[in-house]
């Protein structure tokens, strides 16, 4: 018999892993794609790959040549960031911008900091609110949903449903004569996606689906997106019971914009969300306040991104003083 | 919906494999190794010398002090060495050796396998005969259990829980006692109720036992006071604390004992003893063992006289595999790896379970990605990913601030970590550390 192995207990593992959890994450965000494709035909595919290969590209090159570490890009973490921040770009974006995007988000927003388990912010969306700020006018010219008939070159574009809504109250319009004209969707379009907006924010219905297919598979708990969602209804629905006619009713706020996306992909990101699901409540309580006060008296009629990222700043200290109920 | 505790918990795949064996009797050895050391305390004192003939049943070491247990010969021959011994951990601990020679009890046993009851004994006098058979925790815990049932002055039982979970992987020991000796280990509950004068006693069972629910409840029925609760299948349900939770609702304080909320909490091997000691006047000197492992080629349930090397209870089974890795006293989420499989089967040995080198391989460790699973996961509501970092600093005050004694070492944190992470083994390190600066501070 060979030599007996001593070790401390337990003997057994789950058998968990970095890989199914990243991989489960993008099973979750497929129907989100497809969507998304159906609507804004092949730009989806050239913005999904370019941001993929680069965040991949740089991740390597980092990891090899200026860490000199093992690289790690199968661990899915790299290929996630990639989804995530073409998912959070328009889908005719050029394809200098993306790489600059994923540049931005894999070398400052991760290996900065240390690489996977050591990023405060969402690298995704480091990445992408650097662009939105270095490139405004390529950020937020939105194809329209026209399906094949959209091309990745020369789309007929048009503004997101947030924005025109941000210009007309500055105008002073009420918000009933807005919602009536043919520019914004009705809430049955909304739920399925046909509207402008970056690529994988805008099916809801799709997004729901994947968040049901992580909560199966105990990826994610419910409490960061559940707290997000109910604080952005119960707040804009405040606001718009208060004056229906320069608020926006909550469930336009829901649909629209990254709410969906972000509050169940980005926020739910694991290094960057505290820990106790007590935290996680008041950090999804967090984002809903902020991303409402940002789209309703902000200058950006979107604030999903900034209120993460923000929120993320907020993590450690939630995790300092927000404990997990304790057994006794 | 079926009861269970509120906070964490996990589900490890329940590989019972000897569920459905019957309980074997292994046949005595040749020599047997009795250690005076199977309990929590101080160890007995040897009452024998060596040369002397011993019987079945006879004290050959006696308790010394409040917290300790006597220890009797579980076979019949000669003593051939008081001395020390080379325990399952490796370590030198004083033992006495017998060698076998026939099989012949002492008078005193009734060794008949008729069920008796007896209803006219007094408190007292089930108290002495479980402090005279040398009754320790059989769970693995092996705390005297006369010390357990004399609550300390100003606090009051007022249920017995039985601890029937057995919610470690493999382990099925007190399963398979559950299903044959169900009368003996009513007989044993209702001697624990009158030792501790309780009117109430739960039996808390998992409900991947249904066949020991459905047993136990029907001749429950027949008693007055017992009652069977089934509990949702989840781990560390075996856990003390855990288990008043989930049967009573009742939740012991942070550093308090389950009689703080008039618990008395017993595992269902010990109340089986119990029967065995005060109706049949028998010590305790045999007990189930479970062998297992996905690679051994007949798992099953043995009665073992204590003091066999476990190393029989093995050949039993079907040998040591070839790719073993390692053996395992207890079950695989909370057992302590074997290095000497010529020592003894003790009091507190519940189960001997094989790992191959396949199973055994841990995975690299790989940075905390932060996910929580280790905080959803901690049925105490620890945060074993700080906890663990606070070790690997030694920041001890803050590791106290963050209730590490809380920790029971139940290795949900390790276990579900998808960063393979040895959580669990920096926790202990510093708990242990913790302590001792706790209890220094207090000199």
């Amino acid at each position: 018999m060979n030599k007996l192995l001593i070790s401390p207990s337990p003997h057994v593992h789950s058998g968990d892993s970095i890989e199914k959890n990243m991989y489960g994450v993008l099973i979750a965000l497929i129907p989100a794609f497809i969507c998304s494709a159906v609507f804004f035909g092949t730009g989806v595919f050239v913005v999904t790959l370019t941001s993929v290969v680069a965040c991949l590209a740089f991740e390597f090159l980092i990891q090899k040549y200026l860490l000199k570490r093992q690289p790690t890009i199968f661990d899915g973490s790299a290929l996630l960031t990639g989804v995530l921040l073409a998912f959070n770009m328009p889908s005719n974006l050029p394809v200098w911008i993306i790489v600059i995007g994923a540049l931005v988000a894999i070398g400052i927003g991760k290996m900065s900091f240390g690489g996977l388990g050591c990023n405060i912010f969402n690298p995704a969306l480091v990445g992408r609110v650097f662009l939105l700020i270095s490139f405004p006018v390529q950020m937020t010219t939105w194809p329209r949903p026209l399906g094949f008939a959209g091309s990745y070159v020369d789309a007929s574009t048009g503004a997101t449903p947030l924005a025109i809504l941000k210009e007309a109250v500055k105008s002073g319009t009420p918000i009933s004569q807005i919602m009536s004209t043919e520019e914004i969707p009705g809430y049955r379009e909304m739920v399925l996606g046909n509207m402008g907006g970056s690529l994988g924010e805008v099916a809801a219905l799709a997004l729901l689906v994947g968040f049901v297919y992580m909560l199966l598979r105990k990826i994610i708990s419910w409490h960061i997106p559940v707290a997000i969602f109910a604080t952005v209804f119960v707040f804009a629905g405040i606001l718009h019971v208060c004056n229906p006619e320069q608020y926006a009713s909550p469930i336009f706020h829901l649909l629209s914009g990254g709410l969906v996306l972000g509050a169940i992909f980005m926020a739910t990101d694991y290094v960057t969300s505290p820990m106790s699901h007590k935290g996680m409540l008041i950090y999804g309580i967090g984002i809903g306040i902020l991303t409402v006060v940002i789209r309703v008296f902000g200058a950006y009629p979107e604030g999903m991104s900034f209120a993460i990222l923000i929120m993320n700043a907020f993590t450690p200290l939630i995790n300092r003083y927000c404990k997990p109920v304790r057994f006794a | 919906m079926l009861k269970t505790f509120k906070i964490g918990g996990v589900h490890p795949p329940e590989n019972k494999l000897s569920a459905g064996s019957k309980i074997q009797a292994l046949p005595i050895p040749e020599q047997v190794i009795i250690p005076l050391s199977q309990h929590i305390g101080a160890p007995a004192t040897p009452v024998v010398q060596k040369g002397d003939n011993v019987k079945v049943g006879q004290l050959i070491a006696g308790a010394s002090g409040f917290v300790s247990a006597n220890i009797h010969s579980s076979v019949s021959g000669t003593v051939v060495s008081i001395d020390n011994i080379t325990d399952a951990a490796g370590l030198s601990k004083p033992a006495i050796t017998i060698q076998v020679e026939g099989d012949e009890w002492i008078d005193d046993i009734d060794r008949s396998e008729k069920i008796l009851n007896s209803n006219n004994l007094t408190k007292e006098e089930i108290i002495k005969a479980i402090t005279a058979a040398g009754i320790v925790g059989m769970g693995g815990a092996t705390f005297p259990t006369q010390v357990k049932l004399t609550p300390p002055p100003g606090s009051k039982a007022e249920f017995l829980i039985i601890n029937g979970v057995e919610c470690e992987p493999y382990l099925t020991s007190d399963h398979r006692v559950m299903l044959e000796k169900a009368e003996e280990v009513l007989i044993g509950v209702q001697l624990l109720m009158k030792a501790i004068g309780v009117q109430r006693a739960i039996i808390g069972i998992e409900n991947n036992k249904p066949d020991a629910i459905e047993h136990l409840k029907q001749l429950a029925s027949k008693t007055i006071g017992i009652e069977i609760c089934p509990l949702k299948l989840k781990y560390p349900q075996g856990g003390e604390k855990q288990l008043i939770q989930a049967t009573t609702g009742r939740t012991v304080p942070s550093g308090g004992l389950p009689i703080a909320v008039g618990a008395v909490v017993q595992n269902i091997g010990t109340a089986l003893a119990v029967y065995e000691a005060v109706i049949k006047h028998k010590p305790l000197i045999e007990r189930v063992v479970t062998v297992t492992g996905k690679s051994l080629a007949r798992p099953g349930n043995y009665l073992c006289r204590l003091g066999t090397p476990i190393s029989k209870l093995i050949e039993a089974a079907g040998g040591v595999p070839e790719n073993t890795a390692k053996v395992i006293g207890g079950g695989p989420m909370m057992g302590r790896t074997i290095v000497n499989i010529d020592s003894p089967i003790m009091k507190g040995t519940s189960g001997i379970l094989i790992i191959s080198n396949k199973e055994a391989a841990r995975k690299p460790v790989r940075e905390c990605i932060r996910c929580g699973k280790c905080v959803s996961a901690c049925p105490m509501g620890l945060e074993p990913y700080l906890l663990a970092k606070l070790s690997m600093f030694n920041l001890l005050e803050r590791m106290e601030e963050e209730k590490v004694m809380d920790c029971i070492e139940c290795g949900s944190c390790s276990f579900t970590c998808p960063s393979t992470r040895p959580l669990l083994d920096y926790i202990r390190l510093g708990k242990g550390r913790t302590g001792a600066m706790i209890r220094n501070r207090k000199k």
